[in-house]
């Protein structure tokens, strides 16, 4: 009987999705002198849209340092990073802050929901950050939780939500301002099984969309099936690029 | 985002009252000893104060303060009415007696002579009895706090007796008037009984005051009269001051408030400060998140300054709030508290010092969220 894990991601006879992200000779060191540590060794790779991009790998490996990278977070200290065709080391101070607000998205392990702020509140938060209107951010943001399944929570405090639930008032977060960029870190790590199962579902259905381009950072063989492609890492280098079910 | 840092300040209740309360502990200690501190030395000069007509005060050339006196020839004051661009010129006594009850209780009492004929000097605020009345044998006003303080407890009551000096006086009169330095009940008679109410000495007279004709200043009143007659003139603002500088320079009075307005400032400073850090601290992961989602580092600090303006401005309304609130309360149950109250000037320099606070509170914690990378997010 065939699982998601042997279902191929997608059509081949479909035409190759757009780049969303392209690496070329990305490297990082942290420390100076005899402390230099070298955690990215030269990585490049294109990660298209419309699909679901596992990265995957020890701890350690670097990735973090990349997903980090790829967001605009960090500076390389080696090679350059083009998202949806505008080259990172072109964008400086305010003008990254700006581009970063507008296009990325985030999903973090531990959730970073604000606790004195709403579901509602929450999730309307980037669009704060862009200068909307409270009022209509709020309304905006009502719609996304609707989505997510969370429309009769949009009052609820986050220590009035379970962790399953919280993590997807932090994906509804990444996702209302329509990020061409969503980056998720580690985000089913905290979940048990099931709410790990439910969030996986969710961010494959709503968050993947052809002009979008996903990346999953995750230590959790039980979300490979939801992946479309697979990186994986190991000491600073891409090992192994692949779709999840052609892993044995 | 003012609207988040605000939820975000509201939201950690204990930290938000923690540091509004440090602030407003600092600020009462600071209010209400720098109020008490200016009460105080306001009341060295209250003396003056009460006599509003003159503008020359002459005394002993060596006078240094209104408290300390040094008399002068009774016959002074008519060498000063005839200084040329005086107006006229009278004479006042000012010292200590001790008045005793009938019982035996008694009370060193500040006891005021004022001239027999002008009144210059009386008390303006007649609770009870007739001015006039002063002009009665062995007749004297006395004031409200000086009534409480020899019969506690009793209704002012006008006929009563004191003596001093192994000399009647009657009680014809309750008056108010501004709080001394020390705490003495104020006893008013005419000059002329005064001086029979206390020891005699050669030399009785006080001051000689007095204003001078119009078109002639009280500063150059006091300079013909200095070349005039070698005594100590004074204009009025001048004597006020020169008692104000005696008690700030001799006494341990500024050193003690000083320190404790400075440990006001500390605690203050030290809780707020400390307060407001860690909540700074505790929040770095969700400020690291605004990071990353793309509030620039100068709406950042407009969060944290936001709040740290909040925190101080509550707190300020606070602390001054319970200050206004203990100058009420004991201005009314402490007689010697009366009169005390806090002047502008000491707000306004506490509003500074809290901006002080609120300033070194933010930078302590602006400086963690400005050097935040944003990719701490990712680290757990």
């Amino acid at each position: 009987m065939p699982t998601a894990l042997d279902t191929p991601a997608s059509d081949p006879s479909a035409p190759p999705p757009a780049v969303g992200v392209a690496c070329r000779g990305i490297a990082k060191e942290f420390g100076s002198g005899e402390t230099r540590t070298r955690v990215l060794h030269g990585i490049d790779v294109d990660i298209g849209c419309g699909a679901l991009t596992l990265l995957v790998g020890p701890s350690g490996c670097g990735k973090t340092t990349l997903i980090s990278i790829i967001a605009g977070l960090l500076d390389p200290t080696a090679g350059d990073v083009t998202l949806f065709g505008t080259p990172q080391s072109q964008l400086r101070g305010n003008r990254l802050v700006d581009f970063r607000a507008r296009n990325v998205g985030f999903v973090f392990q531990q959730y970073n929901l604000l606790p004195s702020l709403t579901a509602a509140e929450n999730v309307a938060v980037p669009l704060l950050v862009a200068r909307q209107p409270r009022k209509r951010a709020i309304e905006q943001a009502a719609g996304v939780l609707e989505a997510v399944g969370l429309g009769s929570r949009l009052k609820a405090f986050p220590n009035q939500l379970s962790g399953g639930q919280q993590q997807r008032v932090a994906i509804a977060r990444a996702l209302v301002h329509e990020p061409r960029l969503l980056v998720c870190d580690e985000p089913t790590a905290a979940l048990d099984s099931h709410s790990g199962q439910t969030v996986m579902e969710l961010l494959k259905s709503v968050a993947v969309h052809p002009e979008r381009t996903v990346i999953v950072v995750t230590h959790d063989s039980r979300v490979l099936q939801f992946g479309d492609r697979l990186l994986e890492m190991a000491d600073g280098r891409i090992v192994l690029d692949t779709i999840p079910h052609s892993r044995s | 985002m003012n609207w988040v840092a605000w939820k975000m300040l509201n939201g950690d209740t204990a930290k938000y009252l923690g540091a509004v309360f440090g602030v407003a502990f600092g600020v009462l200690l600071i209010t209400q000893q720098a109020s008490i501190f200016v009460g105080l030395m306001s009341r060295t000069a209250n003396p003056l104060r009460d006599v509003r007509e003159a503008s020359v005060w002459v005394t002993d050339r060596h006078q240094q303060n209104a408290d300390e006196i040094e008399p002068i020839a009774d016959g002074a004051v008519h060498r000063i009415r005839g200084v040329e661009g005086m107006d006229w010129a009278v004479r006042l006594y000012k010292g200590v007696a001790r008045a005793r009850r009938p019982d035996g209780i008694f009370r060193q009492v500040i006891l005021l002579g004022v001239d027999d004929h002008s009144f210059v000097g009386a008390p303006r605020t007649i609770l009870m009895g007739d001015l006039a009345d002063l002009r009665r044998p062995s007749a004297v006003f006395i004031d409200k706090a000086g009534h409480e303080s020899l019969w506690p407890g009793e209704p002012l009551q006008l006929g009563r007796e004191i003596e001093m000096n192994e000399r009647r006086a009657v009680i014809v009169g309750i008056c108010e008037t501004s709080a001394p330095f020390q705490s003495f009940p104020v006893v008013v008679a005419t000059y002329s009984q005064a001086t029979r109410f206390i020891a005699r000495e050669r030399k009785q007279l006080s001051f000689v005051v007095g204003a001078p004709v119009a078109g002639v200043t009280p500063a150059e009143a006091c300079r013909r009269i200095k070349a005039a007659t070698g005594f100590e003139a004074l204009t009025y603002d001048q004597f006020v001051w020169q008692t104000i500088n005696y008690y700030m320079a001799n006494t341990g009075i500024p050193v003690n408030f000083g320190i404790t307005i400075v440990l006001g400032f500390i605690v203050g400073a030290a809780i707020a400060g400390q307060t407001f850090y860690l909540f700074t601290l505790e929040n770095l992961r969700h400020f690291g998140a605004l990071k990353a989602m793309g509030v620039n580092n100068r709406r950042l600090i407009g969060m944290v300054l936001l709040q740290a303006a909040v925190i101080g401005a509550v707190g300020y309304s606070l602390g001054v709030g319970m200050a206004v609130a203990f100058f009420e309360v004991t201005g009314r149950v402490l007689p010697d508290l009366r009169g005390i109250n806090i002047p502008w000037q000491v707000a306004v320099g506490t509003a500074g010092v809290v901006v002080a606070i609120i300033t070194f509170a933010s930078l302590m914690s602006l400086r963690r969220v400005l050097l935040l990378e944003p990719a701490v997010v990712f680290r757990g």
